[in-house]
């Protein structure tokens, strides 16, 4: 019935040119990350770890997560997604491509063929990345082990099979600007973090049932996307931690009582682990100044 | 029509059991999963000892710390299989967060045990020693937490 019904939407959706136009891809201009000179690797590879590239990247059982295989696989609502090889290999990988190209899959979601890529990549985060930051971490990624296993299909079924409905969806979700506004460098760098490489929300906020990110209700928890559990929210009404506490479980893994982490959160505290402390203080005193409830003016 | 009915009211049925069996499990865990469930807390309680001296927020005591790492080591000691018998994951039961995963790889759950025991060992060796030593001490011993948790432990 969920199916036929969204066979009928999509029919009707179709059915409109304009529509048919507003779902191409929108890419970068040609005359931008024209020139891939310049890039800083060992800047890039912060990049990379604040951005946690390689923790859905990395093959699932290797223990070496620098070598970008893919494979790991992301259950969803929608169907199961499997992280692509971005390994520098040229024909498994992204060796052959451009910055041009990286900087449309990072920034707009958009392939090098012109199809538009599942937000499971979560470019809607990305979108707000500098460009420096994309040309560095274009060039560390270049640096990079290959790997030669190939890519595979995600196994979702129709309609979401049909990648140019994803047109539609991104008018209504892709959004450059930022959700919460930031006066200070420290507060400027905690926001980037939060809402652009370490995209906390993409886990930590609740989706519609299209699969958008519900902005009104920014960092406030939700449900596990594999259907297992939930993910806690991190708004001051429900979080008690003190912004030392929060800087510390980002390093460590420990809740104030000695807990330890666990799911995807590890991940992500073994990235942030490896950051300077100042990005942690720095995401700790984003947390604290969350309005409660999530609710932005 | 007249299966999904049937199958409508045994869900009903299947859920009205589970509803009222939760509570009663939840004060009624089998003794291997209290006691293990008992061993993790004893954990957390040392560990947030010697964590406080590391972070400041506490005095630094070399006695109290040397306490702490040797409990630690002495938990790391305890033999898991008893505490982990079949049928006690949180597929089967409720009140646990253990992954059906513990018993699918039980030879890798058992590597990650002994590498909370090296990182005790390492603890237990600088614990009385200052300070200082105690800040990377006891994040070694956090990556050996987490490590286990990120496969082995269910989200709440
Ligand atoms: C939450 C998991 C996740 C994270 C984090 C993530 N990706 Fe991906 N990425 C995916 C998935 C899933 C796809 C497949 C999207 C599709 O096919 O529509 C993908 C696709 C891509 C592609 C396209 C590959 C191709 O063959 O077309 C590139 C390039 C890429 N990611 C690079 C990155 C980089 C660089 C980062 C870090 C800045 C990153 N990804 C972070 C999950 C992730
Ligand atoms: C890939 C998904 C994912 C991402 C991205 C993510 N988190 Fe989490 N986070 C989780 C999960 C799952 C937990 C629950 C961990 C557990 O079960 O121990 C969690 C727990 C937490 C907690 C502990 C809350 C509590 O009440 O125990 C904090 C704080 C936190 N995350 C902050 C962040 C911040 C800040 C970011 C971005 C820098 C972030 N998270 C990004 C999935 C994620
Ligand atoms: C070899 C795997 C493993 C290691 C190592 C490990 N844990 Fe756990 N931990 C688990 C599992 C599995 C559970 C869930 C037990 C259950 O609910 O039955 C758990 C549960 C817990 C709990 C909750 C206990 C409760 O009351 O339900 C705490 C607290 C905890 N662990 C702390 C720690 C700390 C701190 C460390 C490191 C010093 C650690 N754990 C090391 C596997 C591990």
């Amino acid at each position: 019935m969920r199916g036929l019904l969204g066979f009928l939407v999509l029919l009707a959706a179709l059915a409109g040119g304009a529509v048919w136009m507003i779902s191409a891809p929108d890419r970068l201009p040609a005359g931008e990350f024209a020139d891939d000179a310049g890039g800083d690797p060992v800047h890039g590879e912060t990049v990379f770890t604040a951005a946690g590239c390689a923790s859905c990247h990395h093959a699932p059982e290797s223990e070496d997560k620098l070598v970008l295989a893919g494979g790991q696989r992301f259950a969803s609502d929608f169907g199961t997604f499997i992280a692509p090889n971005i390994s520098p290999h040229p024909q498994a990988g992204i060796g052959a491509w451009s910055l041009h190209d990286f900087a449309n899959a990072l920034l707009r979601g958009v392939s090098p063929e012109g199809r538009h890529y599942y937000p499971a990549f979560p470019y809607t985060s990305y979108i707000r990345m500098a460009p420096q930051d994309v040309v560095d971490l274009w060039s560390y990624i270049r640096t990079l082990p290959e790997a030669e296993s190939p890519s595979q299909p995600h196994e979702v079924g129709f309609p979401f099979n049909l990648r140019r409905g994803l047109g539609l969806w991104k008018q209504l979700y892709l959004d450059p600007a930022w959700i919460t506004a930031a006066e200070t460098d420290e507060a400027r760098r905690g926001r980037y973090l939060v809402e652009a490489l370490a995209h906390c929300g993409e886990c930590h906020t609740p989706r519609d049932r299209f699969g958008g990110l519900q902005r009104d209700t920014w960092l406030t928890g939700a449900p596990a996307p594999d259907g297992k559990g939930s993910i806690p929210a991190l708004t001051p009404d429900k979080l008690s931690w003190s912004a030392e506490d929060i800087a510390y479980y980002l390093e460590t893994g420990f809740t104030p009582d000695y807990d330890s982490a666990g799911g995807h959160m590890v991940e992500v505290i073994d990235n942030f682990a490896q950051l300077p402390a100042e990005d942690r203080a720095a995401v700790a005193a984003y947390v604290k100044a969350l309005p409660e409830g999530g609710i932005m003016d | 029509m007249k299966i999904t009915r049937m199958t409508a009211t045994s869900l009903t049925l299947v859920a009205a059991l589970a509803a009222s069996g939760t509570a009663a499990l939840a004060q009624d865990l089998p003794g291997p999963v209290k006691a293990r469930q008992g061993q993790f807390n004893i954990l957390a309680i040392n560990l947030g000892i010697l964590g406080d001296m590391a972070r400041g927020k506490a005095d630094y005591d070399a006695e109290a710390a040397q306490a702490a790492a040797d409990t630690l080591v002495a938990v790391s000691m305890i033999n898991q299989a008893p505490l982990f018998p079949e049928g006690t994951s949180e597929m089967d039961i409720d009140g646990t967060r253990a992954k059906a995963e513990i018993w699918d790889g039980w030879e890798s759950f058992g590597e990650k045990w002994s590498g909370l025991g090296a990182a005790a060992g390492e603890l237990q060796q600088v614990a009385a020693t200052g300070q200082e030593a105690l800040g990377p001490a006891v994040g070694q011993l956090g990556g050996a937490c987490k490590a286990c948790h990120d496969d082995f432990r269910a989200p709440e």
